[in-house]
């Protein structure tokens, strides 16, 4: 197992660089040897793909790199080059994301092992760039495995994982990587970079099942008549929910390779708490802050942060929100007319009927890119431990509304 | 995995993606089920051209040892491109019964 260096400082086979996220990004991808990118520019996603460009042209990385007319191209060449063989990547984001969604649904049912990350930003409209979580909850239901980051090291981390997982025979689904636009995107941070031993210690190359080939004609995407469309769903279901080990078990292998370990859900300073936070994405960074500042306070206040999205880690969320009074779950989408934003939703679906079950209030904070300071955080805790707010199962607060 | 109709298949039956190994296999899906038409041929004014054997979607046309032509039934999804194709008129679609 691989050890932080003495003073905090990278471990073994590492080096700490300070990068752009989207530029570490677009490293990992690289290093992870992918064979055909395909990605349409779209705010915030852009320098991902612009520096991958740039990494291809250069002569760094023997990949094709498609430049193609719209986000629908993009994902049908990645699933007509994963069909082939290929190890495939694009990154989107908002409008592009809904444009390419008919082929994100194919991708999944077809099981092909595409790799996305998704920059964050809210759907229009109104027009808007900045980051919230409209759009990847307008692809919940997709059949993708997917996953959050919060910190710009978990980014470059998360891409390795999103290609080992991906490819494993027995999972064999795409994977989609949420990274909060700008929040995360266009951010320096110091990042952990690992030398390419690592990977290739860690991803081996991809082995498909099936792959198109003229010496060996298969059937691709057939038609699925109403007599076994029932049994193919039910298939698809379970198969993404058996991806749940190989989630867990290669999250740690790359820990015994980096010294970093990931889990489905993670939490911080939640002993002793009375309400505990729930985020997903970067708000958790904030968060994490606020948490030492109402702890200093004596406030018995911790987090609980959610990395995997789906398939949803029900009784991780159950352990890990054991013994609270309050659950405060934060959402960065709205679910226009509905119970909730759709993280709360989960939440309380998989807290139902569970015997002295906190008592869970759902704020929907930080709509495109509005900041959430740690001050909110306290304000948020005050108002739920006075009983402000969240009497009714499926109340929600838009916080920070203006009147 | 021996061959299975749709009715006949368990969650459990499929590779991954739904993928289906063995070329061809789609000669086995009876498509004819779907027709609400069907194509006679007035043999009359038959040219033996072949139009609707090219034309056929399906491939359910077929040519019989005399020259002329008739329609699989198991196949024929009666969506009448042959007679509409027909250069001499001689076939003619009509409901199923």
């Amino acid at each position: 197992m691989s050890k932080p260096g003495k003073d905090g400082g990278p471990a073994k086979g590492q080096k700490r660089v300070g990068i752009e996220v989207s530029h570490a990004a677009a490293i990992a991808v690289k290093q992870c040897d992918v064979d055909v990118v395909a990605a349409y520019p779209i705010t915030p996603q852009t320098h991902i793909v612009e520096n991958l460009a740039q990494i291809v042209a250069d002569g760094e990385l023997d990949a094709e790199f498609v430049p193609v007319e719209s986000e629908h191209s993009a994902m049908t060449v990645c699933v007509g080059a994963s069909a082939a063989g290929a190890r495939t990547f694009t990154c989107t984001a908002a409008q592009g994301l809904i444009l390419m969604s008919e082929v994100v649904y194919i991708t999944s049912a077809m099981r092909l092992p595409c790799v996305m990350i998704l920059a964050n930003r809210s759907l229009s409209g109104p027009l808007s760039i900045w980051a919230d979580h409209s759009d990847v909850m307008s692809v919940r239901d997709c059949g993708w495995i997917q996953t959050f980051a919060e910190s710009g090291q978990e980014v470059y981390d998360l891409i390795f994982h999103s290609y080992r997982v991906a490819e494993m025979q027995k999972v064999l689904h795409p994977v989609m990587l949420s990274i909060d636009g700008f929040h995360l995107t266009h951010v320096v941070e110091p990042i952990d970079m690992v030398d390419q031993a690592v990977v290739d210690k860690y991803l081996p190359r991809y082995k498909p099942l099936f792959s198109l080939h003229p010496d060996k004609p298969l059937t691709m995407g057939a038609y699925g008549v109403p007599e076994l469309f029932t049994e193919t769903k039910k298939n698809q279901d379970v198969a993404l929910k058996d991806t749940y080990p190989h989630i867990i078990e290669a999250w740690k292998e790359w820990g015994d390779l980096t010294g970093r370990y990931y889990k489905p859900v993670e939490t911080y300073r939640t002993q002793g708490a009375r309400t505990v936070i729930l985020s997903m994405g970067s708000t958790g960074e904030t968060a994490s802050v606020a948490i030492d500042g109402m702890r200093e306070k004596g406030l018995d206040v911790g987090l609980v942060k959610l990395r995997l999205w789906r398939p949803f880690p029900f009784e991780d969320v159950r352990k890990a929100l054991k013994g609270f009074d309050n659950v405060i779950v934060l959402d960065r989408a709205l679910s226009f007319g509905g119970p909730g934003g759709p993280v709360a939703s989960e939440i309380r679906a998989a807290l139902y009927g569970v015997p002295d079950a906190p008592r869970i209030t759902n704020y929907v904070v930080g709509l495109a890119g509005r900041d959430v300071a740690p001050e909110d955080f306290e304000t948020m805790v005050r108002e739920v431990e006075g009983g402000k707010s969240g009497d009714r199962q499926e109340d929600y607060v838009i916080y920070g509304a203006r009147e | 995995m021996p061959f299975k109709q749709a009715h006949e298949l368990g969650w459990k039956d499929f590779d991954p993606g739904f993928v289906l190994t063995e070329a061809g296999s789609s000669v086995r899906y009876r498509t004819g089920d779907w027709r609400s038409k069907r194509p006679y041929w007035d043999n009359s004014r038959c040219i033996k051209c072949g139009l609707c054997y090219i034309f056929c979607p399906d491939m359910a046309v077929t040519r019989r040892a005399d020259g002329f032509f008739e329609a699989d039934l198991e196949y024929c999804k009666g969506c009448g491109i042959c007679a509409v194709e027909c250069q001499t008129q001689c076939i003619k679609m009509k409901d199923e019964r």
